[in-house]
């Protein structure tokens, strides 16, 4: 079992009292399993993924990622890609993948190599000097997104990845990703407010309640290795998209 | 070529217009040389007393140049240490917001008594007055990082002085270069301020001995150096920013 929540319940103060963003969450992920959290706006998604990375404490319950249930230890396990790229626009494409490498500990030319490598298999060849502005929303994520491979980490947390993308450019990327996805072997946790694209992606699908947050229904995902278009407009897909979204209101 | 002419032009027009006018009145009025020279009476000043006011620039624009340097290493290492440690910004931000509210015209007569009439009194004043605007924005810019790049960095093992090095600082960069432009405008009147309240150099030294002896166009050499020295000292940490901080507004 990669991911293990129990009975999670986080709350924050705010000027106007105690905020409960998750109450009594509970959720397994596999190894090696691809799920989706969706669900409607401020129901805590992004608390989640923060809570899993280790970035935050529960206030109550327990999660553990890889056996690990205090926040340094998931810290070790999880990579974060967040919701805007977070590229720093001072270090071209290229180093800015390296990254990762470069506070794993390596050499800036040895990060770089193994930047360079990911660089060629995502599309990405001829860009490595350009500056994060001088790119395009698509071709940014995926710098971002090799950033978040590079940490070497065997949980992958992304929130809401394409959400600044248009729709065309937003379909390429979901197909991109789940091509480069099925090729490794890590667990992924993605937040989403598009109900397709985490069926799309994803092996399963958790659809959380409105705050506080914790998981009402599961959906299946869409059969692995299929072609976007016809696999969105399948009578089975669609099937499975109007349970989630019954299941979100 | 014409993009040039339409951007220069009114400027120039303008200032035309202004030292024509002044020429005029100069020439043709009946206002005495000591009491406002003529624009040709201070050129002819400029060139002639070129020997006297060209050291004396100097000397000015060294303490200028020192002074600010002291400020800007006091400001960055004391922001950094404001921004790292909470205990040391409880502590000593109201000192620093003190160092601005005491007024220089107060402390630097006193300064000319502890150290006399060499140029350290004049450093520690203009670095005195350069030391806040610098030191609160980098204050500001080091805060300014978005917390999701942050978490981000954490999520890859940076340690704290990692997330200082690699996320905050370059991005606090565009900030400490608005300060440092404020500041260096305000060095130049520190450095004539510290050098009229007692001196015998420097640009300063010049304009209170010409007031004295009614040297009216020496006086407005003078002026219009320290002016010219502020102004390319302003555009010169401008060029210094765009060439070290290329991204800053081209971020979305």
């Amino acid at each position: 079992m990669a991911v293990r929540i129990a009975g999670a319940r986080k709350t924050f103060s705010t000027p106007r009292g105690e905020l409960t963003a998750l109450d009594g969450l509970t959720l397994s992920v596999l190894a090696g399993e691809r799920i989706g959290l969706v669900g409607p706006s401020g129901c805590g998604k992004s608390t989640l993924l923060e809570l899993i990375a280790g970035l935050e404490e529960a206030n109550a319950g327990s999660i553990a990622v890889h056996g690990e249930e205090t926040a340094a230890g998931r810290l070790r396990s999880c990579a974060l890609m967040p919701q805007r790229d977070g590229l720093l626009p001072w270090r071209s494409a290229l180093d800015n993948a390296a990254l990762a490498r470069e506070l794993a500990g390596e050499r800036r030319a040895r990060a770089r190599a193994d930047a360079a490598e990911l660089f060629g298999r995502f599309g990405l060849a001829g860009f490595e000097q350009a500056r994060p502005y001088e790119l395009s929303g698509g071709m940014r994520q995926r710098v971002a997104f090799a950033r978040t491979m590079l940490a070497g980490k065997p949980v992958l947390l992304l929130d809401e990845p394409f959400a600044a993308l248009d729709a065309i450019t937003r379909a390429e990327m979901q197909e991109w990703l789940d091509r480069t996805l099925a090729d490794e072997a890590r667990t992924v946790v993605l937040v989403t407010h598009d109900v397709e694209e985490a069926l799309y992606l994803c092996d399963r699908v958790a659809v959380l309640t409105a705050r506080p947050g914790s998981v009402r229904a599961y959906v299946d995902g869409a059969p692995a290795g299929a072609d976007r278009t016809r696999t969105v407009t399948s009578p089975e897909f669609t099937e499975r998209k109007q349970r989630a979204l019954e299941a979100l209101r | 070529m014409k993009a040039w002419i339409v951007k220069w032009a009114p400027p120039l027009l303008v200032l035309a217009l202004l030292v024509g006018g002044w020429e005029a009145l100069a020439q043709f009025g009946s206002v005495e040389d000591y009491l406002l020279p003529a624009p040709s009476d201070v050129a002819r000043a400029l060139v002639n007393d070129r020997d006297l006011l060209l050291p004396d620039a100097w000397v000015t624009l060294r303490e200028v140049l020192f002074g600010f340097a002291l400020a800007l290493a006091a400001g960055l290492a004391a922001a950094t240490l404001l921004h790292l440690s909470p205990v040391a910004r409880r502590a000593l931000y109201p000192l620093v917001v003190g160092s601005q509210a005491i007024p220089v015209i107060v402390i630097a007569p006193i300064l000319v008594i502890w150290f006399g009439f060499g140029m350290t009194p004049k450093l520690i004043v203009i670095a005195l007055i350069c030391f806040f605007p610098i030191t609160v924005n980098t204050l500001d810019g080091l805060a300014s990082v978005d917390p999701a790049q942050v978490k981000m960095l954490r999520t890859l093992d940076a340690s704290r002085w990692q997330v200082f090095r690699r996320l905050e600082l370059p991005s606090a960069l565009p900030y400490v270069f608005s300060g440092a432009r404020v500041a260096v405008a305000v060095a130049v009147i520190g450095a004539v301020f510290g050098e009229l309240v007692g001196s015998d150099q420097g640009l300063g030294h010049v304009i209170q001995v010409g007031t004295a002896q009614l040297l009216t166009a020496r006086v407005f050499a003078a002026t219009l150096l320290l002016a010219s020295m502020g102004i390319a000292l302003f555009a010169l940490v401008g060029f210094v920013q765009r060439r070290a901080v290329p991204w800053a507004g081209r971020e979305r």
